[in-house]
């Protein structure tokens, strides 16, 4: 069939984009990698390659991939083209959790860590998705304002803590987007969102369903209660994991499933396997260019994301007003 | 109208009216509270100080409250603020890039009114530029605008985050003295020079006052009961600007104060009318930033920056307004 084959033809080229920013990403740094010694690596070129250049790009793949991913499952939840872990609150929360870990325990694992950063994102998207049920107006922008408004009220309670304790700047560094401290052994948590995709995938089409309301899918015979709550629990776990590990990636998940709605349309399971790729693509390409323009330093991934998402969101923005028409079906 | 419905609404704007003057006693005496207590040492030094805090806490409690006050009407909306379109961010980011580019000896950190007059030109400049973009359109989309604000605050703010990576942990302290609001920075001279700008703001908008109770039905009803809709809305957005650029280059972010204050007004007067809005919310503020000084400055010995408090009382108030009433 002509749309199979077109899926795969894009798909393909988009595996295509990724590896060869992949491919470029193992090279560029400080300290020179050439791919004509990849046959024959020094000792040094060797450990640089497996302590810090190979973690960071799976680093960098894991987090666009998963974290597009649980912007599509947010979207499809709200029915809200502009929702987003970013204009939700859950990252907001997440950072607070990783400011009560930072206090409460101080001597734990990143991996306890992570369980409190997690709990607290969960219950901040938690009381978001209520909020949603709750608000009469469906406005498509209202949504996304009241979510930024209560993200701002969750980072205000983090800023008054941090203060508190004097841990601002430290927050701030470790909260920023950023690979350059990725290491070998400090970003395994990321392989969550492996599975979590996966998931993701089975349950695309009931969070779609679970999107138009709870009784229109209890009509199809749907457990409402329980696919929102898988959705909550994946980008909650997902947004933990990549706060936590790398930092706050700002409107990766906002962008990346608009961009693929708009040249694919809102089949979300076909759509799913597009936007982990271009997830994946934007952000290893964002970490390469911040490489790139001021060598032999570094620009941080958060930034780069921060201009060119805030851009791209933008564009959507007056693109989707400009044409009186703005995403979502049926608002 | 029948003579019992007349006699009720005269009980009723009485009652409002003295829930109003209860409002202004207590609102009294937390101010006096703030002024003689505990007072050590030179009784004049120590007065002229706090007479300084209290004339910068009675400006920002006017200029915010009655910014918001408008902005809820402009845009129906009782759980917005004129800050969140990211004016907080610009000025974080703005102190930030300041102390990171030009040092913190430099005279735009350490003159204070150049340090206000800088703030104030840059936040007015934003916002003015923002809300051109609701007139130039037809459709006068506020929520748009809201969002287009939102997104950009986001921008200022992972540009501020990045300067704070970078910058010297000393420096860092230096900006954050000015990223939390205080309001026992304030100098003399310049609190002057913001209460000049407010009381010109407060003169070009006070004929437009009288308009809000018939915005408030909506642009359709306004223009049917012949209201200059465009001219009058128009000078009510410059206002809301001007006076929340000045507030914000005064004492510093306080995002949630307006929405705090609002709603305090609205809950304990049960009035719709802005004029008796309008002097509740600034009582309210008035009393709430005064109350929270007393509290961080004489219980908690400044431990706490006092937006801290408002801010989390304002969280807090927020989250029971969209949970409790969902949205009319």
């Amino acid at each position: 069939m002509p749309l199979d084959k077109r899926n795969a033809v894009q798909l393909t080229a988009l595996a295509a984009v990724l590896l060869t920013l992949s491919f470029i990403s193992l090279f560029v740094g400080v300290s020179s990698i050439s791919p004509r010694d990849i046959f024959d690596l020094s000792p040094l070129q060797k450990q640089i390659l497996s302590i810090t250049r190979v973690p960071r790009l799976l680093s960098a793949v894991m987090a666009g991939a998963s974290l597009a991913i649980a912007g599509t499952i947010m979207q499809q939840l709200t029915r809200n083209k502009f929702v987003s872990p970013t204009t939700a609150g859950t990252m907001d929360a997440a950072r607070l959790g990783v400011l009560a870990g930072l206090i409460v325990f101080p001597g734990a694992s990143l991996l306890q860590k992570t369980a409190v950063a997690f709990a607290f994102a969960l219950a901040g998207t938690y009381v978001f998705i209520r909020i949603v049920e709750r608000v009469k107006i469906k406005n498509t922008i209202f949504i996304p304002l009241v979510g930024l408004m209560f993200g701002n009220i969750v980072s205000s309670v983090t800023t008054s803590v941090a203060y508190r304790f004097d841990l601002l700047q430290s927050l701030a560094t470790w909260l920023h987007g950023d690979f350059s401290m990725i290491l070998r052994g400090r970003y395994e948590m990321l392989y969550v969102g492996v599975p979590l995709m996966a998931v993701a995938y089975v349950y695309a089409d009931r969070f779609t369903i679970a999107g138009m309301g709870d009784s229109f899918a209890a009509n199809l015979g749907l457990n409402y209660r329980r696919v929102v709550n898988v959705g909550l629990f994946i980008v909650a776990a997902v947004s933990s994991a990549v706060v936590l590990t790398v930092g706050s990636l700002p409107f990766l998940g906002l962008v990346v499933p608009n961009i693929v709605t708009i040249y694919r349309g809102d089949n979300v399971r076909k759509n799913l396997p597009h936007t982990a790729l271009l997830g994946a693509a934007l952000v290893v390409g964002c970490d390469v260019i911040g490489r790139i323009i001021i060598h032999p330093y570094e620009v941080s991934v958060g930034l780069i994301m921060g201009v060119l998402g805030s851009a791209v969101f933008l564009f959507l923005l007056l693109r989707g007003n400009a044409r009186g028409a703005r995403g979502g079906v049926g608002a | 109208m029948t003579t019992a419905a007349t006699a009720a609404a005269a009980v009723r704007v009485r009652a409002v009216r003295g829930r109003l003057w209860a409002a202004a006693a207590v609102t009294a005496v937390f101010i006096l509270l703030f002024l003689v207590l505990n007072i050590q040492g030179d009784w004049k030094f120590a007065l002229s100080r706090r007479l300084t805090v209290m004339g910068a806490v009675l400006l920002t409690a006017l200029a915010t409250g009655g910014a918001t006050v408008i902005f809820q009407t402009l845009t129906h909306n009782r759980i917005l603020t004129p800050g969140i379109i990211g004016l907080d961010s610009l000025y974080v980011l703005m102190q930030t890039a300041v102390v990171f580019v030009l040092g913190a000896a430099s005279a735009a950190w350490t003159d204070a009114l150049l340090h206000f007059v800088l703030s104030a030109g840059l936040l007015t400049l934003f916002a003015g530029s923002l809300y051109q973009g609701l007139f130039r359109t037809d459709k006068y989309n506020v929520y748009f605008i809201l969002l287009i604000g939102l997104i950009a605050g986001t921008l200022f703010q992972s540009l501020a985050s990045f300067l704070q990576m970078i910058i010297d942990p000393n420096e860092f302290l230096i900006t954050q003295s000015r990223t939390f609001a205080s309001f026992n920075n304030v100098r003399l001279h310049v609190l002057a020079l913001a209460a000049g700008a407010v009381g010109l703001v407060a003169l070009y908008v006070r004929p437009c006052l009288k308009y809000l109770d018939v915005l408030a039905l909506g642009r359709e009803h306004a223009v049917n009961l012949g209201v200059d809709y465009p001219r009058i809305v128009r000078r009510l957005w410059t206002a809301v600007i001007l006076l929340t650029a000045v507030a914000t280059a005064l004492v510093g972010p306080l995002t949630f104060l307006g929405l705090l204050t609002v709603n305090i007004a609205h809950q304990f007067l049960g009035d719709y009318r802005h004029s008796t809005l309008l002097a509740g919310t600034v009582l309210a503020g008035v009393g709430m930033l005064s109350g929270g000084l007393l509290l961080v400055e004489r219980v908690l010995a400044f431990s706490l920056p006092v937006s801290v408090i408002v801010n989390l009382a304002g969280g807090a108030y927020f989250l029971y307004l969209v949970l409790k009433e969902s949205q009319k």
